[in-house]
């Protein structure tokens, strides 16, 4: 363990922590921008700056060792002048269009510049860089004006999901997230996971699926497993006004046991058959060859009437049930018993032959 | 899976995927097996038709032609054996059958199983030393392997491969079966199947009868019952007159689909529950509208055994209901009452009774869950199988088994192989992402791989339709070249019911065990319109 003085608290952490873990370990909250701490650390964005006694530079605490001793200051006078410099010079590339933003009161970057009075920035001589938003692809919205090069988007891409699609390209002021040959996310390895999504501070990756349905601070987020493949992901059903609005997800293992957060195109984007018009709403019978509206009570009587009158006729093994690896283990389980104790038939089975 | 799926990452020395285009089927998988790989220095040997993504960055991919799943293992295993490089110490406590198995692996030498699958001999030799020699190995299979007439044998081989090397009961060993669907496990576990109550308990076993005849109430029937694609058969031979359909869709994803439309209107009776009108509810006398994973409480099982909580976010919308509720509600109506508060009450009754599931609740699912076997409300679930060589049945049985041809093979009408799987984009039946808009905009139509040689000969431009033809139908389909297949071999996704290739399928040749159709292989021939 290591012993340091922050803000003028003696704080523990064990050896080989950064200062902003140890920070972190004791409930001492300093901004961060590009830290992730499922990510190869970046140090880049600069939010993270504190004031360490002796030492002549500010230290990134992201990536600063903390060591036995050291006299930290996180709030110091220097270093919010500091951390609103380090702002004015992200908001020289940041589209400040926060009223229509999808991120609207889920951003970092506005929460910061709200918190350190940082309204515009000194440093735009010659005027912003304006992107075109043209990137064709349903599900991703890429608006590159609102990006602060944390790159958390380009090592999600590469260490989470491994399809390693996007990179930095040029330096500098010019420097942007792009494609190789700075082209479309369908003509790049990109597999549409939308773990950018999940890692971007800002408003410059959000979900073109969910887009205008909902901000963070209006959805209730239900904690749920999805319904696709058989990983058995955990993710978060968006929820306003009784209605799926989007998909997020949770990045706790405790809560997030197999996938930690990462969900695949289909987790991520393929949520809203749930609220598709074609939706059955009553129960259907055929009458010489074409549906008609029923009551549940006609159409469940009716079935009952006819299971109850073929069992009798042609003995229970005429019959059979599929079950749905689609349903939960309590209906499959109701299911089998319906097939078993009610039909009377071992006939029951279901999709997982195909 | 024997094993769990976050040892793919962290424990795997090295990780063998055969028939499983994981990258697709279960991308978090994928993301997992990749990092292994490329930042913890796992080897990667993948076996499949089609140079899939995680082939890519494999140190042995291997070719195989569809169906010659067997011989590519046991030719494996002739290396591994010859080599000197088995398990012996595993073989002689924990297992038996080895000399069978050896006698009959003995001709299956490299240059041999070469001229079956078309693997280079030295591949299968360099596959095997790195398989044999990692400290963790691990087998992921899907589909791939086991939609074959030979589908219990390919993974009777494999469990052969895994023994032979010790790679079983530790972390980053094992046999895994990445499952495709999200409760497939689940229905498999609560008895979903024809032969076994929950938690696998026979049917034919008196004693386990009894003890569901006594929670229930009732007699029970004490034959195994049908498989589903059995199920279709007798239905087409008028033997079985009611089909009750919840949550499945037979009419897209079943072989020969003309065989399942005839089986369908032969019935005296059917009745399906679903959220949409699907290609099979067409077919229904009555249709009873279910609700999503979004509308409902309970719980899913995934591929590594672990029992998650499904959370209800939003009421059923109008005019729908629970598919529980339905069941009782038919179930009451048939004069068995069937009565319960909540899902949880179901799953209470249901541990009772399911050895494996006793010891969970929904209390205890909170968080990460449990994987099974948890027996008792102390124990803390079972991440890995078999520890220390112990099989549920005691030794682990080596089976011997030979190459069998698969069923339909190409002939001179009929000379390519057709394959079939997903992708990325869509699941199963398209039922639930051909109604996702993006999915379905990003990925609208089928297409079928073709090799750019084969195109070539036959004059075919990338994405001209063309017409795919088997002995039981054609469809008219998208050309798509790629050389990631041979040329004789063409693939294709069954998410289309525009396209739906379940129509070309073959209903006769299944496994002999497991029921399953072979959709990896049928002879096919492709025309140009």
């Amino acid at each position: 363990m290591v012993t340091l003085t922050v803000n003028g608290r003696q704080i523990k952490a064990p050896r080989g922590s950064t200062i902003l873990e140890a920070c972190r370990l004791n409930g001492i909250e300093i901004p961060t921008l590009c830290y992730d701490p499922d990510l190869r650390l970046a140090g880049s964005c600069r939010m993270c700056l504190v004031e360490a006694k002796g030492r002549p530079l500010f230290l990134a605490s992201c990536v600063a060792p903390a060591e036995d001793g050291m006299v930290i200051e996180t709030e110091s006078p220097d270093i919010v002048e500091a951390r609103r410099i380090v702002l004015e010079l992200l908001a020289a590339r940041h589209d400040f269009s926060c009223q229509t933003c999808e991120k609207n009161g889920d951003c970092k970057f506005q929460d910061y510049c709200y918190r350190y009075g940082v309204k515009d920035s000194r440093f735009t001589d010659g005027g912003r860089h304006v992107y075109p938003i043209d990137d064709p692809n349903p599900f991703i919205e890429r608006d590159y004006n609102k990006c602060i090069m944390c790159t958390r988007c380009v090592r999600a891409c590469e260490e989470i999901t491994v399809a390693r699609a996007i990179n930095v390209k040029d330096r500098g002021h010019n420097a942007k997230i792009a494609t190789a040959f700075d082209g479309h996310l369908a003509d790049s390895p990109c597999v549409f996971c939308g773990q950018c999504i999940m890692v971007c501070p800002v408003g410059a990756l959000t979900s073109k699926v969910s887009a205008g349905k909902g901000r963070a601070y209006e959805v209730d987020r239900v904690l749920t497993t999805c319904t696709y493949c058989g990983t058995g992901c955990t993710l978060e059903l968006n929820v306003k006004d009784n209605q799926v609005v989007g998909v997020t997800s949770n990045r706790s293992e405790e809560y997030s046991p197999v996938n930690k957060g990462a969900l695949c195109v289909k987790g991520r984007f393929g949520w809203d058959f749930i609220n598709s018009p074609d939706r059955l709403t009553t129960p259907l019978i055929k009458e010489n060859g074409e549906f008609r509206e029923a009551s549940w009570d006609e159409a469940l009587d009716l079935v009952a009437a006819r299971l109850q009158a073929i069992k009798e006729s042609s003995g229970p093994d005429s019959m059979a049930v599929f079950t749905s690896a689609r349903m939960t283990n309590e209906e499959n389980y109701l299911a089998q018993k319906f097939a078993r104790a009610v039909l009377g038939t071992n006939n029951v089975d279901h999709c997982a032959r195909l | 899976m024997t094993n769990s799926i976050e040892e793919l990452e962290k424990d795997a020395k090295c990780i063998f995927v055969i028939g499983s285009n994981t990258t697709e089927n279960h991308p978090v998988i994928g993301m997992k097996i990749k990092k292994n790989v490329l930042y913890r220095g796992a080897k990667l040997i993948v076996a499949d038709p089609r140079r899939i993504d995680l082939a890519e960055m494999a140190d042995v991919y291997m070719a195989h032609l569809p169906g010659t799943d067997v011989a590519l293992i046991n030719g494996m295993m002739n290396v591994i054996i010859n080599e000197g490089l088995v398990d012996k110490e595993f073989i002689d406590n924990c297992t038996e059958g080895y000399e069978a198995m050896a006698e009959v692996v003995a001709k299956y030498t490299p240059e041999y199983v070469e001229k079956i699958t078309t693997v280079p001999a030295e591949d299968i030799r360099k596959a095997a030393r790195i398989y044999a020699e990692s400290e963790a190995a691990v087998i992921c299979y899907a589909m791939g392997v086991t939609q074959h007439s030979t589908g219990t044998d390919n993974v009777k081989s494999i469990c052969n491969l895994a023994m032979l090397t010790g790679n079983i009961g530790r972390p980053g060993t094992g046999v895994d079966p990445l499952r495709g669907q999200n409760n497939v496990q689940g229905s498999c576990d609560m008895g979903g199947l024809p032969v076994t109550y929950p938690g696998y308990q026979a049917v034919t076993n008196e004693a386990v009868r009894a003890k569901f005849e006594a929670a229930w109430g009732v007699p029970l029937p004490p034959n195994n019952g049908l498989t589903l694609t059995e199920t279709i058969n007798k239905a087409h031979e008028g033997q079985i007159k009611a089909l009750v359909v919840i949550g499945e869709n037979p009419m897209m994803s079943d072989p020969d689909l003309h065989h399942v439309e005839e089986a369908l209107e032969k019935l005296d009776f059917l009745v399906v529950q679903d959220i949409f009108l699907t290609e099979t509810a067409r077919y229904a006398d009555v249709v009873l509208p279910g609700v999503t994973f979004a509308e409902k409480d309970g719980t899913f099982t995934n591929t590594e055994r672990r029992v998650q909580r499904v959370r209800k976010a939003i009421d059923p919308i109008d005019g729908a209901k629970p598919d529980w509720q339905i069941i009782c509600e038919l179930a009451t109506r048939m004069g068995y009452p069937m009565h319960y508060n909540s899902p949880e009450e179901i799953f209470e009754e249901m541990k009772a009774l399911t050895p494996s599931y006793a010891g969970m609740s929904y209390a205890r699912l909170e968080g990460r869950g449990l994987q099974w076997p948890c027996p008792s409300a102390d124990h803390p679930g079972t991440p890995f199988l078999h520890k220390d060589g112990k099989f549920t049945r005691g030794k682990g049985l080596f089976s011997a088994i030979e190459f069998k041809e698969p069923r339909e093979l190409p002939d001179e009408e009929y000379p390519l192989i057709l394959t079939t799987g997903r992708n990325l984009y869509h699941y199963h039946t398209g039922t639930m992402t051909r109604r996702s808009v993006a999915l379905d905009k990003h990925v609208p139509e089928a297409e079928l791989e073709i090799n750019p040689h084969l195109a070539a000969k036959m004059g075919i431009r990338d994405g001209e339709k063309v017409r795919l033809s088997t002995r039981r139908g054609s469809v008219e389909i998208k050309a798509k070249i790629t050389d990631i297949l041979a040329e004789n071999v063409v693939f294709t996704t069954f998410h289309f019911h525009e396209a739906a290739v379940n129509w070309l399928t073959n209903a006769d040749s299944l496994d002999p065990v497991a029921k399953i159709p072979e959709y990896k292989v049928c002879a096919a021939r492709i025309d140009k319109i």
